[in-house]
């Protein structure tokens, strides 16, 4: 009960964790989907409250992360080109490649924008006419109405100097990838609130029927997350396998229909390699035939460009639940948020990067060697 | 950087290719939001904003209660990346 102190209501929040306790009869194993969820479960010490029989294990949760190396190496074949004025999130320009990141790019004399908003490169293309602008066009479900929007715009309004170099990630397939896996041991899932804002949570509700897996959809406060597993918890105990919304004041169950309206408008299903865990059918978005003179792949001709992701990071191992960030030698002491050797490190929503900035350098958990996909799971 | 930030609408405009915009504040920070995506949004109504596109609109308790828990998590950082000037 150390931490319960901090939270923003105390009282309810140990009444949750009472109601959590006396549900629980038997251990059950839960994933929390998204690394914002990730970040607030470490930061909040959430996992170290709960009884012995319950167990968090942190899913890929974050589009930077599972950004494959291969896709980093394009962007900076295209970044690198005299006549590109290559625009990211501020996320991904300290992301390693194989070699550098966009940010040594830049200090080497490449025209690496950071940007606020993917609108912001139409402007920059207006504004240089001769130059070739390119966005890497990175995220879930949440940014890909952004995304969508700067592919449609720059159509519209005939802008031939701009393109997408697209990475776009869809949640359900890792999800149902995971409950596929010979070995896997997630029980159940905390939905990522933010996600299906913009999606909706139908998709989740196939998922719930099909593997009999409860899933609820809930937010990032320390209590929306307790009462998350809470529901969770219920569910299994008592046999029920269910999507229960437990945000209802943000998701609605069709999510955001204009803007899922106009992702579909421009982009279409695809198979997409994610960062350590490989190709997964039908998990990502690529622009569709109408959008195409829009893809920076085609138009620069990086398609060609293969990479072998390396076997020293063990990221990959902990999108996938498989271990956790202090299993790792080079965890805190040669990987660092300052200098880091792996996706989960780079993004602030990375499951090494919150252990640590919330000190979990130092500690074990227990089923920390345990596998919720790979074989060595002990079942 | 999936997380959406709240913001307080403080004008409606639309701007010279037709988008429907806005200038809301964050805490103070006022930032463009594209308000395609929820034509419903007024001034002085809070909104769920993510890389500059408004995604929902939201109750002032819940926008104030998870700007709040953001700042927290310190993940507030996109708002301090400078605009463009139109």
């Amino acid at each position: 009960m150390k931490y319960i102190d901090e939270y923003r209501d105390n009282a309810l929040a140990a009444k949750i964790l009472g109601q959590i306790r006396s549900s629980v009869t038997r251990p059950w194993t839960l994933m929390e989907v998204c690394g914002g969820q990730t970040h607030a479960i470490v930061k909040n010490g959430i996992d170290r409250l709960l009884p012995d029989e319950l167990e968090l294990v942190h899913g890929p949760g974050c589009p930077v992360c599972v950004t494959p190396l291969e896709m980093i190496d394009k962007a900076h074949a295209i970044a690198q080109r005299p006549e590109v004025i290559f625009c990211s999130f501020g996320d991904m320009l300290r992301v390693p490649g194989s070699e550098v990141d966009l940010l040594i790019l830049k200090s080497r004399g490449a025209d690496v924008r950071m940007v606020y908003s993917p609108m912001d490169c139409l402007r920059i293309a207006r504004a240089h006419p001769e130059r070739e602008v390119v966005f890497f066009a990175i995220g879930f479900e949440t940014t890909a109405p952004a995304n969508a929007m700067l592919a449609w715009q720059a159509r519209a309004q005939g802008i031939p100097n701009l393109s997408l170099l697209v990475s776009q990630v869809l949640v359900p397939p890792a999800m149902e990838l995971l409950l596929s896996t010979p070995g896997n041991r997630v029980q159940g899932f905390l939905g990522p609130g933010h996600v299906c804002t913009v999606a909706g949570y139908r998709e989740y509700e196939k998922i719930a029927e099909k593997y009999s897996v409860p899933i609820v959809v809930t937010g990032f406060e320390p209590l929306d997350i307790l009462q998350g597993i809470l529901m969770a918890v219920r569910q299994l105990e008592s046999g029920r396998a269910t999507v229960e919304n437990h945000y209802p004041r943000v998701v609605r169950r069709d999510g955001n229909p204009a803007a899922r309206e106009r992702v579909a408008e421009v982009f279409e299903p695809c198979d997409r390699a994610w960062r350590g865990v490989g190709i997964i059918p039908q998990s990502g978005l690529r622009l569709n035939a109408d959008f195409r003179a829009f893809d920076a792949e085609h138009r620069f001709g990086v398609e060609a460009i293969h990479t072998q992701e390396s076997t020293v990071c063990i990221s990959g191992q902990i999108l996938r639940g498989i271990k956790k960030p202090h299993d790792c030698p080079a965890f805190g002491s040669t990987c660092t948020p300052e200098h880091p050797l792996g996706a989960t490190m780079v993004s602030a929503e990375g499951a090494c990067a919150a252990y640590y900035a919330y000190g979990r350098y130092l500690q074990s958990s227990p089923g920390a060697q345990a596998s919720c996909l790979g074989r060595e799971a002990a079942g | 950087m999936c997380l959406a930030i709240p913001g307080k609408i403080i004008e409606l405009r639309t701007d010279a290719d037709g988008v429907r915009m806005a200038r809301a504040t964050f805490g103070g920070i006022v930032k463009e939001v594209c308000l395609e995506f929820t034509p419903e949004a007024k001034v002085d109504d809070y909104i769920l904003v993510h890389v500059g596109f408004a995604l929902n609109t939201v109750d002032e308790e819940e926008a104030k209660q998870t700007f709040e828990l953001l700042r927290e998590l310190g993940q507030l950082d996109e708002l301090d990346i400078p605009e463009l000037s139109s």
